[in-house]
């Protein structure tokens, strides 16, 4: 068995109220791990789309996929973590930023490719997007100038190329249930 | 009623009054009231389990909606198709800790499988065909439709659908046809098989099927304690319960087994014990409706997601019919060597004997229905259980109490069979304010209060674990229990030896309304075989052998 790791898992739910309430009541009662999460519409209307991360092995998001595919408001669940994808977060961070030190603010700010998106006398925000790691960096590099404020979306992640990122319905076919268990279950 | 609704439980309320008062207009939907709404939730379970249709309860906003949320959860973790109606508070209230408001979708969250909160009334109608739809398919289970008064005040255009769509609830009913032919495979080159039968056969109606699996494949069957009655007890190929206060021999031979045929249920830890050391040889076949339970706890060599009932009437017919005289020989060597399905000799009135009478007098065709303790164990022991769907009790939850309600509910479904409920003396003080709502309804339940004074399974876990050191398990002043059921309106008895304990019951069930008999059991009598918790099965302990009393085995 695998060691323990992050999986990244997008799923495709029911724009309902309580939706989101269902589903981090379900990783709570079961004691699943879960770094971050967000949400948001999807391209299908009354479809919102969920990217968990989830640490665990394989089972345990064997686990996590059955036990989300349980909840009625759950249409298609997926772990994106193995196919070749497009991770990004978003995040926004007001740094101190006198006179002085506002230009090598800005320079940091150029090298990741970010925004500085509003001003004031003594500070900036930063607004950055990325993965997990490059959006660290900048913050490190920032540390030392006065970090104020920090908000983080939860990444986000989409599969490369004309691949659906929201998998085949559980259920489109009964055969195609049953196989992903067939591999799933060793 | 659209959905071949007869009967209700429940307790009315201000918030789901508009509800109440529209009833008189359906003469044809009988409406039970209760004394207390856990007991409606438990009575609704009771009436889909011996039904085998969905059970309906209705509590009001706050307390009420909250009363329910035992029983619901009981119903969850059996998968019984109970459909619960609350009252809530009116829309423009709701958040504002109103009077009787609690958010009870939020709180019934995990102890149903699905709930709602219906804001619009024009919704009603296709909520409520959603509900039954998810209670009553695939892995059946609670839904629970929370109702705002003033919805059900306001009138909209009754609209029924005629069929539900949900997207994301499209339950798998026919097993994968590759992974059955592996089964059937794994079946004919195995030396030890076993069956290991839930309660997902129940569900699923799948007797005649398990039986044409065990006699064609020559296998014996093991049923779980929900499981009990998906098999005829007095067949040669029936085995009875495993697990904790299973019989010895069943842990002994799957630990020996090489192959386990688990259909409709789902390796719960008072089944496996320590997983680690469960079945060590066997490999696994698992067919269950719910995808989640495959793999969950026990590796699983071939998984098969399906009903019980197609699943197993297409494996039977992969099957070539065959003989495993061996195996069932030494089988029937293990019964020989570890006997817990005998009954030791005493000239006490032992609990186990009550059981066996009442089984014996009613012929294993009764209907019946217990609580949770040592009395739910030895019923499921010493009780020949012959009549498929024939055994109710919670297992999963374990709720003391469940047998005083779950009976009522039984007996409003199977008015033609007799129900005897199997009470503790504890759990049925819990619940039986509802005697009052059966002598109401004249329904003809007999009780059989096994009753020694103690919380006797508590008791028995201080007495074998805990040195003896017995901590609040005495009930030392319990009531007159005879002239308690009389002042209810109930014919009562009170056995205190072996030899009136046949009059009493012929006399109960004589009589033709409820009846109860207070059984004054011997008080310090402890449910054996016992698997320490936590330990490996096959570590039983297997009590005094039936001809001598004293020490165990080990």
């Amino acid at each position: 068995m695998e060691a323990v790791t992050d999986h990244t898992i997008s799923a495709l739910v029911e724009d309902k109220p309580g939706v989101l309430a269902r589903v981090s009541g379900l990783f709570r009662r079961r004691g699943f791990n879960i770094s971050n999460l967000s949400v948001g519409h999807s391209e299908v209307p009354n479809l919102s789309r969920m990217t968990f991360v989830v640490q665990g092995d394989e089972f345990v998001v064997e686990q996590v996929t059955k036990q989300l595919y349980k909840l009625i408001d759950v249409v298609r669940v997926n772990d994106i973590t193995g196919d070749a994808m497009v991770a990004r977060e978003l995040a926004l961070v007001k740094v101190k930023a006198a006179a002085d030190n506002r230009s090598e603010i800005m320079q940091l700010v150029a090298i990741f490719r970010a925004n500085i998106v509003d001003v004031a006398a003594d500070t900036v925000v930063i607004e950055v997007t990325g993965d997990e790691d490059k959006i660290d960096s900048l913050f490190r590099l920032l540390k030392p100038f006065g970090i104020k404020e920090v908000m983080r979306t939860g990444r986000i992640a989409m599969v490369r190329g004309p691949a659906s990122t929201g998998g085949k319905p559980l259920t489109a076919n009964v055969d195609d249930h049953n196989a992903p268990d067939v591999e799933a279950v060793p | 009623m659209r959905e071949g609704i007869e009967v209700m439980f429940g307790l009315p309320g201000g918030a789901i009054l508009p509800l109440y008062q529209v009833m008189p207009e359906y003469p044809q939907l009988k409406h039970i009231l209760v004394r207390h709404e856990q007991n409606a939730a438990h009575a609704a379970d009771g009436y889909a389990r011996a039904s085998g249709k969905v059970g309906v309860c209705i509590a009001t906003s706050g307390p009420g909606a909250t009363n329910l949320v035992t029983g619901l959860a009981t119903a969850m973790m059996d998968s019984v198709p109970v459909i619960a109606i609350t009252g809530q508070v009116p829309r423009g209230a709701i958040g504002k800790d109103a009077f009787q408001e609690t958010d009870i979708t939020g709180i019934t969250l995990p102890i149903t499988k699905h709930n709602y909160l219906v804001m619009h009334t024009a919704d009603l109608a296709s909520t409520i065909k959603e509900a039954f739809h998810i209670a009553r398919t695939g892995r059946p289970g609670p839904v629970l439709i929370d109702i705002p008064r003033d919805v059900l005040t306001e009138s909209a255009d009754f609209v029924y659908p005629d069929t539900v769509t949900l997207k994301g609830y499209k339950p798998t009913m026919d097993g994968h046809g590759q992974q059955i032919k592996r089964a059937a495979k794994l079946i004919a080159g195995a030396k030890r098989p076993l069956i290991l039968a839930g309660h997902g056969v129940i569900i699923a109606n799948a007797f005649d099927e398990l039986r044409g699996l065990a006699e064609t494949a020559q296998v014996p069957v093991i049923t779980t304690l929900l499981g009990i009655s998906s098999f005829p007890e007095d067949h040669v190929l029936s085995m009875g319960m495993p697990g904790m206060h299973g019989m010895a021999y069943n842990n002994i031979a799957i630990d020996r087994s090489d192959l386990l045929i688990a259909v409709g249920m789902r390796f719960d830890d008072r089944v496996t014990g320590r997983l680690s050391t469960f079945a060590p040889h066997a490999q696994v076949i698992h067919i269950d409706v719910d995808p989640a339970e495959v793999g969950k706890s026990v590796h699983v060599t071939v998984p098969i997601v399906g009903d019980a009932k197609r699943v197993l009437h297409a494996l039977v017919n992969e099957i070539t019919p065959t003989t495993r005289l061996e195996w069932l020989q030494e089988i029937d060597e293990l019964r020989q060597e570890h006997p817990s399905d005998r009954l030791r000799e005493s000239d006490k009135l032992l609990p186990q004997y009550v059981l066996k009478e009442i089984s014996d007098v009613t012929n294993g065709n009764a209907i019946v229905v217990t609580g949770v303790g040592q009395h739910q164990m030895w019923a499921a022991q010493a009780y020949t259980f012959r009549e498929p769907n024939s055994f109710i009790t919670s297992g999963g939850l374990g709720t003391m109490g469940f047998e005083v309600p779950a009976a009522m509910g039984a007996q409003v479904a199977r008015p033609d069979k007799t129900v005897w409920s199997i009470a503790g003396d504890g759990g049925f003080q819990m619940t039986m304010s509802e005697l009052a709502t059966i002598v109401e309804h004249q329904l003809p339940v007999k009780f059989a209060l096994i009753n020694n004074g103690y919380l006797g399974l508590v008791r028995q876990l201080q007495d074998l674990f805990e040195g003896g050191k017995r901590v609040s398990v005495e009930y030392s002043h319990n009531p007159d229990f005879v002239a308690l059921a009389e002042a209810f309106g109930i014919r009562a008895f009170r056995v205190t030896d072996k030899g009136q304990m046949r009059g009493a019951i012929l006399e109960a069930m004589a009589h033709e309304g409820p009846a109860l008999i207070d059984f004054r059991v011997e008080p310090e009598e402890n449910v054996y075989p016992h698997v320490p918790a936590g330990e490996g099965v096959t570590e039983m302990l297997e009590g005094p052998s039936p001809e001598t009393e004293g020490a165990w085995k080990r």
